[in-house]
């Protein structure tokens, strides 16, 4: 008999717990370079002048080990579980939580999470995580830590449009969406778009499409023109860093999409904020 | 237009001569607050009740820092979101609070009392809470205690670096903005 492959679950507190800390100490290498170039790039000097913060703030936040930004977010946690894996010693989501609960706790990151949405009493360790679980081929459990900040969140929005809208009114708005966000989402942007799917599979899109590599376009050819079109169209609304006023709105569109119903048009704009934080490990 | 530097309280002579765009340095005492915190202070208003803090001349920075590490004074620490407390603003505009630090638009309502009690709202670089964290000398929660991130603080700044985005006048910077650098 062919052996399995175990994977414990204190590796996953660990790896979790890690990722937690390193995703927000460290701002991705891809938004980094993308700072500089914008800089160079952008005409307002406000703007330019917000950018450059921006730099220097990771830079401080790397050497001195504390967040990019205060508010180190909800724990989204993508997992990816090979079907060829067992995971042993324990319940696979209460050893994600415990990882959040550790690296948030010792990582000295901020408790953003209550646990009743009318309550509102906070849970002091950021547990619960959301945790996004896919049963994939293989051996290997991919696990990503994405910390999600309240603020751009809350710009986000999802309609369920007419199949008749087509293109253009999935376009229209997506270009309302990031128009009435403005300065509060703390532009330069990564726009997550989700087209298809149901109403929650829609969402999800949207989420994932922030975890691609930044401005890696889609792989479907009419996709990835979308995306190039809007990002253009979003440049050019004049939210500028910060949204004080210039070309550099958004660093990027990520489009991902899936197949809907004879009677549906979904579309969904998770909005993220420039401190774009996401980290991955392979067990 | 290189940055003026300004130390707290603020006074209707400074304020006055602010305009939007400008960079300021701030110095000196500032409080910290946020949704929680201003709730609370309202509903104490509410009750005849006087507040923690008497706000004449001060500037309140809508932050909730996250927590210090040993041998820090404080932990990151850039602005939130300023429209969450919109609904609270005019209040303390009333009572004599002359400037807010924040990110992101504000209603009508508190651009007009801006202007009506001659006050002004600045924004931070959100997100660059690293660097914010290097200007803060001294930390120390006044009020609240329990609502940790959100409790109210009396922070000294060096040198902050913040944006006039509404001024005393009724200007938008934010809207400005939008006129000079949107393509038509």
């Amino acid at each position: 008999m062919q052996s399995i492959k175990t994977v414990t679950v204190l590796e996953i507190v660990e790896t979790v717990s890690r990722l937690c800390m390193e995703a927000n100490y460290y701002l991705r290498s891809d938004v980094l370079k993308s700072f500089h170039e914008k800089q160079e790039m952008e005409i307002s000097q406000a703007g330019k002048d917000a950018l450059k913060q921006l730099i220097l703030n990771a830079k401080i936040a790397a050497e001195d080990r504390i967040p990019i930004c205060q508010d180190t977010g909800f724990a989204v946690i993508f997992l990816e579980i090979g079907q060829d894996v067992r995971i042993t010693g324990g319940n696979l989501y209460d050893a994600v939580n415990e990882g959040v609960r550790k690296g948030y706790i010792e990582g000295y990151l901020r408790k953003s999470i209550v646990e009743h949405p009318l309550r509102r009493k906070n849970t002091r360790d950021n547990t619960p995580a959301v945790i996004h679980a896919k049963i994939v081929d293989g051996e290997n459990i991919k696990i990503t830590v994405a910390p999600k900040g309240g603020g751009s969140e809350n710009m986000s929005a999802l309609r369920m449009l007419k199949p008749s809208e087509g293109v253009e009114g999935v376009k229209k708005f997506i270009i309302e969406t990031i128009k009435l966000a403005g300065p509060n989402p703390c532009p330069p942007l990564i726009v997550g778009v989700g087209i298809g799917g149901t109403f929650e599979k829609c969402a999800a899109l949207a989420k994932e499409a922030l975890l691609r590599e930044l401005g890696k376009p889609s792989d479907i050819p009419d996709i990835a023109s979308l995306e190039i079109e809007l990002l253009d169209e979003i440049n050019s609304l004049g939210i500028g860093p910060q949204g004080l006023g210039g070309r550099t709105t958004a660093l990027a569109v990520h489009v991902e999409i899936y197949p809907c119903h004879i009677a549906t048009l979904p579309v969904a704009v998770n909005i993220n904020c420039h401190a774009a934080r996401h980290k991955e490990a392979i067990l | 237009m290189p940055p003026i530097k300004l130390t707290t309280p603020l006074n209707d002579e400074i304020i006055e001569n602010l305009r939007i765009g400008q960079k300021v340095l701030l110095n000196g005492a500032i409080y910290t607050g946020r949704d929680t915190a201003h709730k609370k202070m309202v509903e104490l208003l509410d009750q005849g009740k006087p507040l923690p803090i008497d706000l004449k001349g001060q500037i309140i920075y809508y932050v909730g820092p996250s927590p210090a590490k040993p041998g820090q004074i404080i932990g990151s620490a850039g602005p939130t979101t300023a429209s969450r407390m919109d609904v609270y603003t005019p209040r303390l505009l009333a009572l004599g609070l002359k400037g807010m630090i924040g990110k992101g638009k504000r209603t009508p309502e508190v651009i007009k009392a801006i202007k009506q009690y001659k006050a002004v709202y600045f924004a931070a670089v959100g997100g660059a809470a690293a660097l914010i964290s290097r200007c803060i000398k001294s930390c120390d929660v006044i009020a609240y205690p329990e609502l940790g991130p959100e409790a109210i603080r009396k922070l000294y700044v060096e040198d902050f670096p913040v944006i006039v985005i509404n001024d005393s006048l009724g200007g938008d910077l934010y809207e400005e903005g939008l006129k000079i650098y949107a393509i038509k």
